[in-house]
């Protein structure tokens, strides 16, 4: 870790004496303040968004000093639990309602003042709808060219993600004073929750107006693991033909395992499963121990959200479907039949 | 009545069904003699564009907001033009191709999207914009950054993800977005970003008399330099690689032997 600082002190005065651009300035400083990171935290309803902690794993291959942030109303519990979880020094918490929702318009003007007062060098956030929303809008109005879902940390300056829905994997260099990344959660575990010994601390609150309106949310209801974390995945697709069938057949294998439920863009645009199931390149991208799935031919779209997955199990009728390539165990057949005996035999 | 002026940024990308290859300098992917198209994203920001014309037209007491004039906008090398055109024959009004070679070679994805933020963001002012609907993500760098930037660097609202737009009342628009888990609803004032996903709309097929419409509809092209844009290139491309291949699998007879074999791998 150490080296890796003293590398990045190096090649930021490498940078300097090859520019002799203004932006140079904001480097030195970067370098003298070495590296200190903040992990954008998530919360909903008083609750630590345990996910959203792959933040911090990616932070401490970086190496330097972590300082989490959290905001919503009555924070300060969240805060101080947060303080325990390994590996974060301190904790910035603002207690203030008008960030329940994480709407960027004003949440983005509260981080954008809260990284300037602190000095961090890097942002990270988990690449979620909320990370998603936000992150990019703070980095534009700090001037900063964002790296998004990456999949590791090379340096404090160079970060790997994949690019063409997984097809290649880029690594790619920040010269930026700040850097911002979003990090693929399934890429980073989660950091042990108890035994570490933060410091909760009161962050500025801008009072930003925000000039937008949360209306209403909807979210799907489930007793199932969360399907971006799950340690398992039973997923189905359009050989599933219905929704009913779908219903029929998908919740009893998911029970049967202990598994969260996921579906193609073929399932959900046909109506069978909700959006939210969706995984692949524009749903969810998952990497759970098993994967295992009904009626799915495996387009690279689908490739891409559940290749990293441990164990890829397929039932497809079709010997030739691209999903075989990827499957460690392949079982060519008629889901209307395999399924059940599947989940009876699981049952057992 | 609000009047609407809509920019619909799109780019020029490999068609979503090719399968990149990374070159063998490992410097990005090839992407000569490749199949291209326009991002799918952004055929829906141009689909939901026109329709949003199409139902003042059709009914203007239900819907009072005129669609004065829908741009597309596409900053990319000279080709990104037939991708104009085909938003063209969407039903855009009229195109500005910013040009530039910028982050071709590598075949990553072109210009950097703070670099396309900020031109945005020119554009918007000199147009008059009100509305700006782009895709949620190009297919090729999948970064996802461009909407949310411009709205930060205009200090407009944003709704990410939108998979219905709907206009309550005057000047007021209502968007449900997709998020983690379901949607969430929210509401806000033109000047607005939009960001569209894939269930907004079923884009429209161009039909041949509106390609050969397209064509003379007015095309503007403009620099870089011409925007005071400077690229940035913050970010260096060291390498780009393929993916680790997965081991081929094996195929099992039946429910035993699939059972077995994932006890095998200890997935069960």
């Amino acid at each position: 870790m150490h080296s890796l600082a003293r590398q990045s002190t190096l090649r930021s005065a490498r940078f300097c004496l090859r520019h002799n651009q203004p932006i140079a300035i904001s480097r030195l400083s970067a370098y003298r303040r070495l590296l200190s990171t903040l992990a954008v935290l998530e919360q909903r309803d008083g609750k630590l968004n345990t996910s959203s902690l792959a933040a911090v794993t990616a932070a401490q291959k970086l190496g330097g000093t972590i300082t989490a942030f959290i905001a919503g109303g009555g924070v300060k519990a969240v805060a101080d639990e947060t303080a325990k979880v390994k590996g974060i020094e301190k904790i910035i918490y603002v207690d203030n309602a008008a960030y329940d929702r994480g709407l960027p318009e004003n949440y983005a003007p509260l981080l954008v003042e809260n990284i300037k007062k602190g000095g961090f060098t890097h942002i990270f956030a988990g690449h979620s709808a909320f990370g998603k929303a936000l992150i990019p809008r703070v980095a534009a109005m700090l001037d900063s060219q964002q790296i998004s879902d990456i999949t590791a940390v090379e340096s404090e300056d160079t970060f790997v993600r994949p690019i063409y829905a997984g097809n290649a994997i880029l690594t790619v260099q920040s010269s930026d004073a700040i850097k911002f990344i979003t990090v693929r959660a399934t890429a980073f575990p989660s950091p042990e929750l108890e035994g570490g010994s933060g410091e909760a601390s009161e962050g500025i609150d801008p009072k930003a107006e925000c000039n937008i309106e949360w209306v209403s949310e909807d979210l799907a209801k489930s007793d199932r693991p969360e399907l971006a974390t799950a340690g398992k995945v039973v997923s189905g697709g359009r050989g599933l033909k219905s929704k009913e069938e779908f219903d029929r057949l998908m919740p009893p294998l998911a029970d049967a395992l202990g598994a969260a439920i996921g579906a193609s863009r073929a399932a959900v645009d046909s109506g069978f499963a909700d959006n939210s199931l969706q995984v692949g390149q524009t749903g969810k991208n998952v990497a759970p121990q098993l994967y295992l799935c009904a009626g799915i031919s495996g387009a690279i779209q689908h490739l891409a959200g559940m290749k990293d997955s441990k164990v890829i199990a397929a039932i497809n009728k079709d010997p030739d479907a691209p999903i075989f390539q990827v499957a460690d165990v392949g079982l060519v057949g008629d889901l209307f039949e395999k399924v059940p005996e599947l989940t009876e035999k699981l049952k057992q | 009545m609000a009047s609407l002026k809509i920019l619909v940024p799109v780019k020029r990308v490999i068609d979503y069904a090719v399968r990149p290859m990374v070159n063998k300098s490992k410097t990005g992917v090839v992407t000569a003699n490749i199949k291209h198209s326009l991002n799918p994203f952004d055929e829906l920001s141009i689909e939901e564009a026109v329709r949003l014309r199409e139902r003042n037209t059709k009914d203007a007491s239900k819907f009072p907001h005129k669609v004065e004039r829908i741009t597309a906008l596409a900053a990319g090398p000279a080709k990104a033009q037939d991708q104009l055109r085909t938003a063209l024959a969407m039903g855009a009004d009229d195109a500005i191709h910013v040009q530039t070679d910028v982050g071709q070679e590598s075949g990553t994805g072109g210009l950097e999207p703070l670099d396309v933020a900020k031109l945005l963001a020119k554009v918007v002012k000199d147009e008059g914009t009100n509305l700006v609907i782009l895709g949620k993500q190009s297919i090729d760098d999948d970064s996802g950054q461009t909407g949310q930037m411009l709205a930060g660097l205009l200090g407009w609202p944003q709704a990410t993800q939108a998979s219905k737009i709907e206009f309550p009342s005057e000047g007021e628009v209502q968007i449900t977005k997709e998020v983690d888990g379901g949607v969430e609803t929210v509401k806000a004032k033109i000047p607005l970003v939009i960001t569209t996903d894939l269930r907004l709309n079923e884009p429209r097929y161009a039909s041949l008399p509106n390609i050969m419409k397209a064509k003379k509809k007015p095309l503007k092209k403009v620099s870089l330099e011409d925007l005071g844009i400077e690229a940035g290139g913050r970010l260096k491309v060291l390498k780009v690689e393929e993916p680790p291949a997965r081991k081929g699998g094996v195929k099992v007879e039946d429910v035993d032997g699939m059972i077995a074999k994932l006890k095998e791998l200890g997935a069960l």
